[in-house]
């Protein structure tokens, strides 16, 4: 049976949970940036993204230009292209122009990791089941931190901050158990994120957005040249 | 902020956003047949999840230690394969206990 909304929807109960959690977080930032309420939740809405979401309120907190509004957003946000990309090679032909249309607004780190991880194609239907759950949580979840964000006792709110990496780990992690390249390529791009991440000169003049674009480019790349994939996968794409 | 200057920004964030998405979903149409150009696309994801996961998953709660037992936890739980729900609720509960555990002696 090929993937259908009914299962896309369930597997995206795990990051519509996650995503309130984090978007939370984003509700309690924004308004503490001087966003109103229903700002702070049109911005979830319609973007859909929590790195750039919080680069984002920073420059509209700021006082910040257009320009630099663009630019910065598409520094963080560029990763997404390398996804849709990838997304491309998995989908069937249910995903007619219009359908692209769409769901592409969807295309986030964890509903990409989920769809990519999929043995089968990946549908029309199936994308907008993934989506269902994300979109909602990521909403409802603003909304609240936005209203209430001082009301939950700090303990909890920062222990849920932390889920989304969870989840991270929890789609990587059984994907390197069973090919050595994803293992190879997640364990280079961690130790490249590492150094990033530790030494001033980089952490000072590089954006966590181009630092990962950096990571994950060279680690794939890598991978590529010195760990061909193994040929089962090539049956339908 | 004065609500046209927000709508100003917001527009420019959501539709950069927005093409950054579906400018490749939308035109990009054939399979890539190259071995290494495919393989290239196929690590992408877990090559980008890997670099925003670590180290910024050690400072995701604000202090190092619930942090890591989160990090623990999801490590011990990813390895046995269990849902990305369980996955999700055990780091978040791992780091709780610690953060409590914390509070509780200090």
């Amino acid at each position: 049976m090929p993937l259908n909304y009914k299962k896309g929807f369930s597997q995206g109960l795990a990051i519509g949970l996650g995503y309130l959690s984090v978007s939370f977080s984003f509700g309690i930032l924004a308004v503490s940036c001087g966003l109103t309420w229903w700002q702070a939740v049109l911005i979830s809405i319609c973007n859909l993204t929590s790195a750039g979401q919080v680069a984002g309120v920073g420059i509209m907190a700021a006082g910040g230009l257009p320009l630099e509004m663009a630019v910065t957003t598409l520094v963080i946000n560029l990763r997404y292209s390398l996804m849709s990309i990838s997304l491309t090679q998995k989908t069937d032909e249910s995903m007619t122009t219009p359908a692209r249309i769409v769901t592409s607004a969807f295309i986030t780190d964890e509903i990409f990791g989920v769809a990519s991880g999929q043995d089968k194609p990946v549908t029309r239907n199936y994308m907008l089941g993934l989506a269902t759950l994300p979109v909602l949580g990521w909403t409802l979840g603003t909304l609240l931190g936005a209203l209430c964000g001082n009301l939950l006792p700090e303990i909890v709110s920062e222990s849920l901050a932390i889920g989304i990496y969870g989840m991270f780990v929890a789609i990587v992690l059984p994907a390197a158990k069973k090919e050595k390249g994803i293992a190879a390529v997640s364990v280079i791009s961690v130790v490249l994120s590492v150094i990033f991440w530790y030494v001033p000169a980089l952490k000072e003049n590089i954006t966590s957005g181009f630092a990962i674009i950096i990571c994950s480019i060279v680690s794939a790349l890598l991978g590529a040249l010195f760990i061909p994939k193994k040929k089962e996968e090539n049956a339908n794409g | 902020m004065d609500n046209g200057r927000f709508f100003l920004l917001l527009a420019v964030m959501v539709v950069t956003t927005y093409l950054i998405r579906a400018i490749p979903f939308v035109f990009f149409r054939k399979k890539i047949t190259n071995e290494k150009v495919k393989a290239f696309f196929d690590y992408i994801p877990y090559a980008v999840l890997s670099s925003m996961t670590f180290p910024a998953m050690l400072y995701a709660t604000g202090s190092i230690l619930p942090s890591a037992a989160g990090l623990l936890a999801a490590l011990i739980l990813s390895w046995r394969e269990r849902s990305l729900l369980v996955v999700a609720l055990g780091t978040c509960s791992a780091a709780f206990a610690v953060n409590l555990l914390l509070l509780l002696i200090a």
